[in-house]
């Protein structure tokens, strides 16, 4: 029995009958990690010790009867946007390369209920500011099917590390696709929930209208418990909801049976890869065959998402970054003049290029003169945008498509072009202006043998149809290949097939 | 390119942003904030007129609580991020 091989809920079970403990996974996890970290480098900090520690409280408990969850004893990564109270939280940024956090996120505390054992935090781009995890200020993580192209961003760490079984799964964030974009990359499952759903309490902010943390897994199952034990209702978090539908794992079931399935037309255009289109097709196929209804329509509006997201993720990072001045916590410059050089001076010394971008950006946004022509205007667009959305669920369940254009770029050819990286973001990036969860899976492989995502997207807090047709999708497609190196694709195992 | 920045708006910005840009980076951001303007200006391309801005996607009110305080003194804990302290305050440059 190799531990690894299994998924996290599968492993919790056996765990349960005694078949193993939460310390054989940890060290399974650990060796894992011993292996393949210099080549991925997935995590920022590794906790060896306090992991060991953690498994060895949580196996007692459950010897003890006193933790009997789905998740009781597997060992997870967390992305180091969320603070972990004792434990290292930089957000990939020179910033932040030595703040120790005294408290920890909701969505942490929530998993040691569930009896997690968190082995460390995962590397991202620097303030989840990035599509490739290249921003990150402690060098980049590579893709665990292909070292020479990157894992996606901006939880490209997690998304590696649940790929690569450095961790059973991992904790992202998604402002603009960050957890489905690199699941996507990385071939394993990734979702956002409705905005509210996930409290946001400990979440070093991005854009906090946009933000939510979610699952990376390597299968839907393990995705559907994870998303359950980090939902929650926090006082602390002002937007966080109170949902009494949160049992996800009632959902996996296999039945899409009437299930109406809407593919815009719009998300197959111009810059949609050829491969990609095949696969996500060829899931929609399966879908159908499944008993779902199928249907192409119009979604309108796909074009204007991009330019109303940078805008209001720019403008709220503006605002949340302001925090970082060198006072409190975090990174202070060595000579300066005054009060005002010394806020000047670090935060240009402290962060990098993108997120110096971003601010940027952001500030002008919000600047008097612009603010009604840029921001205001942003946020118009996106209740056209969300209108959009509820036109389309008046007819379907669900909306069917790609999660990102292409598969995995190659290392070093994202960033000398931030409008073209960004406009690989187009299909996921709505998803979060109209506070919809959406959930990315793998649907094929392209000829490099690259995973690719099939996304799809519910109403508003409509996580549990999204989990059935997702569910009901995997158990047809049938089991997909690892991405541990040795795995031969061979290539009459098409995407799609 | 139709959004020309000039050196006047980056400092303008820049002093909104607390930011120094070295002159490299200031010539860097006048392109980059030129490029992104240009892009986000196919906004412009829909009309908007009488269409609410959306700041939240559902109507959220503020959050009220009895003001008891829950959490305990951390000072210690907190102040040891501080990247400079002293008698249990945070050290900043003189300011008047």
């Amino acid at each position: 029995m190799n531990l690894l091989d299994m998924g996290a809920v599968e492993l919790a079970a056996a765990i349960r009958d005694g078949k193993a403990t939460a310390v054989d996974a940890v060290r399974a996890s650990l060796e894992r990690i011993e292996e393949k970290e210099a080549l991925y480098h997935c995590y920022v900090t590794i906790d060896r010790k306090g992991a060991l520690a953690q498994a060895e409280a949580v196996q007692s408990r459950i010897e003890r009867g006193e933790l009997n969850g789905p998740l009781a004893g597997v060992p997870a990564a967390v992305k180091d946007n969320l603070c972990t109270a004792g434990m290292l939280t930089t957000c990939s940024s020179g910033m932040l390369k030595n703040f120790v956090p005294a408290y920890s996120a909701e969505v942490v505390l929530n998993l040691h209920r569930a009896g997690a054992v968190i082995l460390g935090k995962t590397n991202m781009d620097e303030f989840a500011m990035g599509s490739t995890t290249e921003t990150s200020a402690f060098g980049e993580t590579r893709n665990p099917w292909n070292p020479a192209h990157v894992p996606g961003g901006s939880s490209g760490g997690s998304a590696a590390a649940a790929a690569a079984g450095e961790c059973f799964y991992a904790l992202g964030s998604d402002t603009g696709g960050s957890i489905r974009q690199p699941a996507s990359f990385c071939g394993v499952v990734g979702m956002k929930s409705t905005y509210g759903t996930v409290s946001r309490y400990g979440l070093i902010a991005y854009g906090s209208s946009l933000d939510q943390i979610g699952p990376i897994a390597r299968n839907v199952t393990d995705c559907a418990a994870v998303l359950e034990a980090i939902a929650s209702h926090d006082e602390k978090d002002s937007t966080s909801m109170e949902r009494p539908d949160t049992d996800f794992m009632s959902a996996l079931y296999e039945d899409v049976q009437g299930m109406r399935i809407g593919i815009p037309k719009d998300y197959f255009g111009e810059g949609l890869d050829e491969e990609v289109r095949n696969a996500v097709l060829g899931a929609a196929k399966l879908l159908e065959e499944k008993g779902a209804i199928v249907e192409e329509f119009d979604l309108r509006l796909v074009d204007y998402a991009v330019p109303a997201y940078y805008t209001i993720a720019a403008a709220e990072a503006s605002s949340n970054l302001e925090r970082f001045d060198g006072i409190k916590y975090g990174y202070r410059t060595t000579d300066y003049n005054g009060l005002h050089g010394l806020y000047k001076k670090t935060r240009s010394e402290g962060f990098g290029e993108e997120v110096k971008r971003r601010i940027m950006l952001g500030s002008f946004v919000l600047s008097s003169g612009y603010y009604d022509a840029y921001y205001l205007k942003a946020l118009k667009v996106k209740a056209l945008i969300k209108r959009a959305f509820d036109d389309a669920f008046s007819g379907y369940d669900l909306i069917l498509g790609p999660t990102a254009p292409t598969t995995a770029p190659k290392l070093g050819e994202s960033l000398a072009d931030p409008i073209k990286m960004y406009l690989g973001d187009i299909y996921t990036i709505s998803v979060n202006l109209a506070g919809l969860p959406g959930i990315s899976l793998p649907c094929g492989l392209d000829g490099a043998g690259l995973p690719i995502g099939l996304q799809l997207i519910g109403n508003c807090f409509q996580e549990k149809k999204l989990i059935r047709a997702a569910y009901t999708y995997e158990k047809a497609r049938g089991i997909f290949p690892a991405a541990n190196e040795g795995v031969k694709i061979t290539s009459d195992r098409k995407a799609g097939e | 390119m139709a959004n020309i920045i000039d050196d006047e708006t980056i400092e303008y910005v820049s002093i909104l942003a607390k930011l120094e840009l070295s002159e490299q980076e200031r010539e860097q951001a006048k392109k980059d904030m030129g490029r992104m303007l240009d892009y986000i200006d196919k906004l412009g391309e829909l009309d908007t007129e009488g269409v609410e801005p959306m700041v939240h996607i559902f109507p959220v009110q503020n959050v009220f609580r009895d003001d008891i305080v829950t959490n305990s003194d951390m000072r210690e804990q907190l102040l040891s991020n501080a990247p400079e302290q002293k008698d249990g305050m945070f050290v900043v440059p003189k300011t008047v």
